[in-house]
């Protein structure tokens, strides 16, 4: 039964693919300007070295042949090679993309903790002036602009108070060689505790910047779930009971009402990746989506459609993970 | 003896950390990553800062701050009376820096130098394709049409190097001092073929300039030290580091904060903020370009200067750069070249607002109607074509001409307006490469760049003879007065409205000192030095 359900799965994935790729290829060649325009600037090229150098890149052969081609390389493996930097994308995806795992995990713990509670603390108090500008905050947080948060935040509690650093992983004068590319890892491994207080520091501003908007999403998904929970028959039974309100939100109701929570922390993962785009940019944070935005500009289309790719997989997979782990949970979804 | 032993470590321990408290480092948020750190490859500004100037010399240099020429590895150098053989004369004994992937085991010679052209056009070399690196296109080595130009490249002697030109070209000279020209070490580049890691080349840079490179951590920080062995004396600095920071106000907070020293290219909005902080001090330049707009003068009535000089007039120019680069300001242009490149001459002096003479000449002339040209690109020297052509269309209105303005992509819309019969009047602009006033002149201007860059398909005869004779002058003083009377030439017949040169920032911490704005447009480190 659960296998067939994972099958299932798995063949869903497939069509998705298959239109990302056609997405991320046509996307970036919808651009204007192409990348050879772009890497020769004021200049111009003149045609003959224009034509020459599209035949160089590929770029000359009709567009479904390039798509086939692209495929087919993405298929072997090979992710190709940026035409900026000439390095291979996938070695650049490695190098990068634990300081984009680094500061998720840190926004997605900041969104944690602050959401979980005040949802249920939200749903306990209903209709309270508590809950009422929760709910407001949690709006106003859900649809507020990464960027100008980002930069608000920047200069007020960097530029006005100084009591963070203004952008960057860690304090330049800590210099050493990554293991893990985790920065807060990296810098225990070596025994360097100022380093690792250095990093901390670093990813406080852009860790709330990324984090609220999963925060308002989860505080309002964590009330709602609780409000339902709390009207059940079996919570009513355990307040009958005559068991304490704490034990009874805490252990009853919570367990109950997380399944939905978890889902949500889950689909929370593209608005993460798609949120570092802006909070790397902004903070000069070194992971992939800052890596995206550069190459963007570049017309690096070969950065750009791998990356969206990559991107794309990864999503996938964490999608894929929580399905299952929600089947799990919820035996009842299997049978479904 | 297990004493001494102890004292010595303590003693040496001691040195060390006081040697770190007092090493002087300088950071630097520059504004991208740089795409690799072989300038032969690549074309970005943010490149060249991270790489030809910190890392690599060339055979001459622009003077710090300035587009004049003077040695560099080259000690001196003679020119052929007839302008086509250059004989460079190295520098000896300038050493490549020791770094920890390679260590020199000879000084620079003539052998670095031929190759580190050869590799940019020569089919045969190994390095100059998808061995090294996957498609190479040395895109300045062509763009600055050298292969047009240069004959051959030979060693004469260890120190002594000869090139051969196709035809003269005085602004050879000034290509030599552009990043593509920076030297390299064949030594390096033959240890790293013989152990097939060629791509190291582009990763790990080793050449003779003031800093070595370090480290590279991906998208986030480049670390330098001095070079011990420069050849022009060490530099005050022991640690250059950069800081990437793409976010224009994050760039200007971190200096405002402290954690960096120097910034470049500031937001607009942010310039007040900076003016009134104590710490930092705004610098700025007029940059090394020029906006302006091309009269097709080969179609009546636009082929009269009069009316050409009348449109001009018609034109409040201080109102329209005033609303187009707003706080960014921007150096109101009289000539083509901006003031700070050599040969600008202070005496001329482009068309003053006059709309009621416009008025008359323009009615006579019987110009109604005329197509106004607006693409849709950001560049510096205009930073909204649209908006520029707004304002002119309302300008000439008063003046009894209607404006039809004209949209195109931006790649399109220079392939419309190179066109030779393209009518009306087309915005456009230029970012000088290598500050030599003939690659403004002869790249805008010259006959045979007409249906190429000549927008406003000009060919004055007299304007052609000085240009071609400064072209093929190698006398600096000599060319200066044709350049001079060039632009006399160019104010008198008009062929284009000069807009402005867009103006360039850097904040700097107050305690840096010998920071310069460079009007290559480039960010140097060389002679900078910071007090605690």
């Amino acid at each position: 039964m659960m296998l067939r359900y994972l099958l299932n799965k798995i063949a869903l994935l497939i069509p998705t693919l298959v239109g990302i790729t056609i997405c991320a290829f046509a996307f970036v060649r919808l651009l204007p300007g192409d990348p050879i325009l772009a890497m020769a600037g004021e200049h111009g090229v003149a045609p003959a070295r224009y034509e020459e150098l599209k035949q160089q890149f590929g770029y000359n052969l009709p567009i479904w042949e390039q798509y086939a081609r692209y495929v087919g390389e993405v298929a072997t493996g090979d992710f190709g090679v940026s035409i900026s930097s000439k390095r291979p994308v996938l070695e650049e995806f490695k190098t990068l993309f634990p300081a984009t795992l680094e500061l998720s995990f840190f926004a997605m713990v900041f969104a944690m903790v602050i959401g979980i509670p005040a949802g249920i603390f939200a749903a306990v108090k209903r209709g309270s002036w508590f809950d009422q500008s929760l709910m407001g905050t949690a709006l106003v947080g859900y649809s507020m602009p990464i960027f100008w948060w980002g930069l608000l935040l920047i200069i007020f509690f960097s530029g006005y108070l100084g009591w963070t650093p203004v952008s960057g992983r860690i304090g330049l004068q800590f210099f050493f060689k990554p293991i893990t590319g985790f920065m807060t890892v990296d810098s225990l491994l070596y025994g360097k505790w100022d380093a690792f207080r250095s990093a901390l520091s670093h990813l406080v501003l852009p860790a709330i910047v990324l984090g609220t908007i999963p925060l308002a999403v989860i505080a309002r998904q964590t009330r709602s779930a609780m409000l339902e929970v709390l009207g059940e028959d079996y919570v009513r039974t355990a307040r009958a009971k005559g068991l304490s309100a704490a034990r009874v939100i805490g252990v009853h109701a919570l367990r109950n009402a997380l399944i939905p929570v978890v889902t949500t922390i889950g689909l929370q993962v593209g608005t993460l990746l798609a949120g570092a785009i802006l909070t790397e940019t902004i903070f000069a944070w070194p992971g992939i989506g800052k890596w995206m935005v550069d190459s963007i500009f570049k017309r690096d289309y070969v950065v750009v459609q791998s990356g969206l790719l990559l991107i794309a997989l990864i999503v996938m997979a964490v999608n894929l993970i929580v399905d299952v782990l929600y089947a799990v949970i919820n035996p009842r979804i299997r049978a479904a | 003896m297990k004493k001494t032993m102890t004292f010595a470590a303590a003693l040496l321990a001691a040195s060390v950390l006081s040697g770190m408290a007092s090493a002087k480092t300088l950071v630097y948020c520059s504004e991208a990553s740089p795409a690799n750190f072989d300038p032969g490859t690549t074309t970005g500004g943010n490149d060249f800062d991270a790489s030809s100037r910190t890392v690599y010399s060339r055979l001459v240099e622009f003077k710090h701050g300035g587009t004049e020429i003077e040695p560099g590895l080259a000690d001196k150098w003679e020119i052929s009376d007839d302008g086509l053989v250059y004989t460079f004369h190295l520098h000896p004994g300038v050493k490549f820096q020791t770094t920890d992937y390679f260590k020199p085991t000879r000084d620079l010679n003539a052998d670095d130098v031929v190759f580190s052209f050869d590799r940019q056009f020569n089919k045969q070399n190994p390095w100059n394709g998808d061995k090294y690196l996957p498609n190479l296109t040395w895109d300045y080595y062509t763009g600055m049409d050298m292969p047009k130009y240069v004959a051959k490249w030979e060693k004469v002697d260890d120190l002594t190097v000869k090139l051969t030109l196709t035809e003269p070209n005085a602004p050879m000279l000034a290509n030599l001092g552009m990043d593509f020209a920076s030297i390299v070490s064949k030594e390096y580049a033959d240890q790293l073929q013989k152990d097939g890691k060629m791509a190291d080349f582009s990763t790990k840079p080793v050449g003779t300039g003031p800093f070595q490179f370090v480290d590279y951590q991906l998208d986030s920080v480049i670390r330098y030290a001095a070079n011990p062995d420069y050849f022009k004396g060490k530099e005050k600095i022991d640690d250059l580091v950069f800081a990437i920071t793409p976010d224009a106000t994050a760039r200007i907070q971190k200096v405002l904060a402290g954690e960096c020293d120097v910034a470049p290219y500031p937001n607009p909005a942010d310039i007040a903020t900076i003016k009134t902080n104590k710490d930092v001090t705004l610098m700025d330049q007029a940059g090394l370009n020029i906006g302006y707009m091309s009269y097709n003068t080969t179609i009546p009535p636009l082929d009269k200067p009069e009316v050409r000089h009348a449109l001009n007039q018609a034109i409040d120019r201080e109102a329209l750069i005033k609303s187009l680069f707003q706080d960014a300001g921007a150096t109101p242009a009289e000539n083509l070249i901006p003031p700070t490149m050599w040969s600008w001459n202070k005496d001329v002096k482009t068309d003053t607002y006059n709309p009621e003479a416009a008025k008359k000449v323009l009615a006579d002339a019987g110009l109604k109607e005329i197509q106004l040209w607006a693409a849709d690109r950001v560049r510096p020297y205009n930073p909204n074509f649209q908006r520029a052509a707004e304002l002119i269309q309302a300008d000439w209105a008063k003046v009894g001409v209607k404006a039809n303005i004209v949209n195109y992509e931006w790649t399109k819309y220079r392939e419309e307006g190179k066109k030779k019969d393209r009518p009306g009047a087309f915005q456009i602009g230029w970012t000088g490469d290598n500050g030599d006033p003939d690659n403004f002149f002869a790249t805008l201007f010259a006959c045979s760049a007409i249906g190429v860059s000549n927008y406003s398909s000009w060919c004055d005869k007299d304007f052609e003879d000085l240009i071609q004779k400064a072209k093929k002058t190698s006398d600096q003083a000599e060319r200066t007065k044709l350049y001079e009377q060039a632009q006399v030439i160019f104010a008198k017949q008009a062929p284009a409205f000069l807009l402005a040169h867009s103006q360039v920032y850097a904040v700097v911490r107050n305690n840096v000192t010998g920071f310069k704005m460079d009007p290559l447009g480039i960010h140097r480190f060389d002679g900078v030095d910071k007090s605690e």
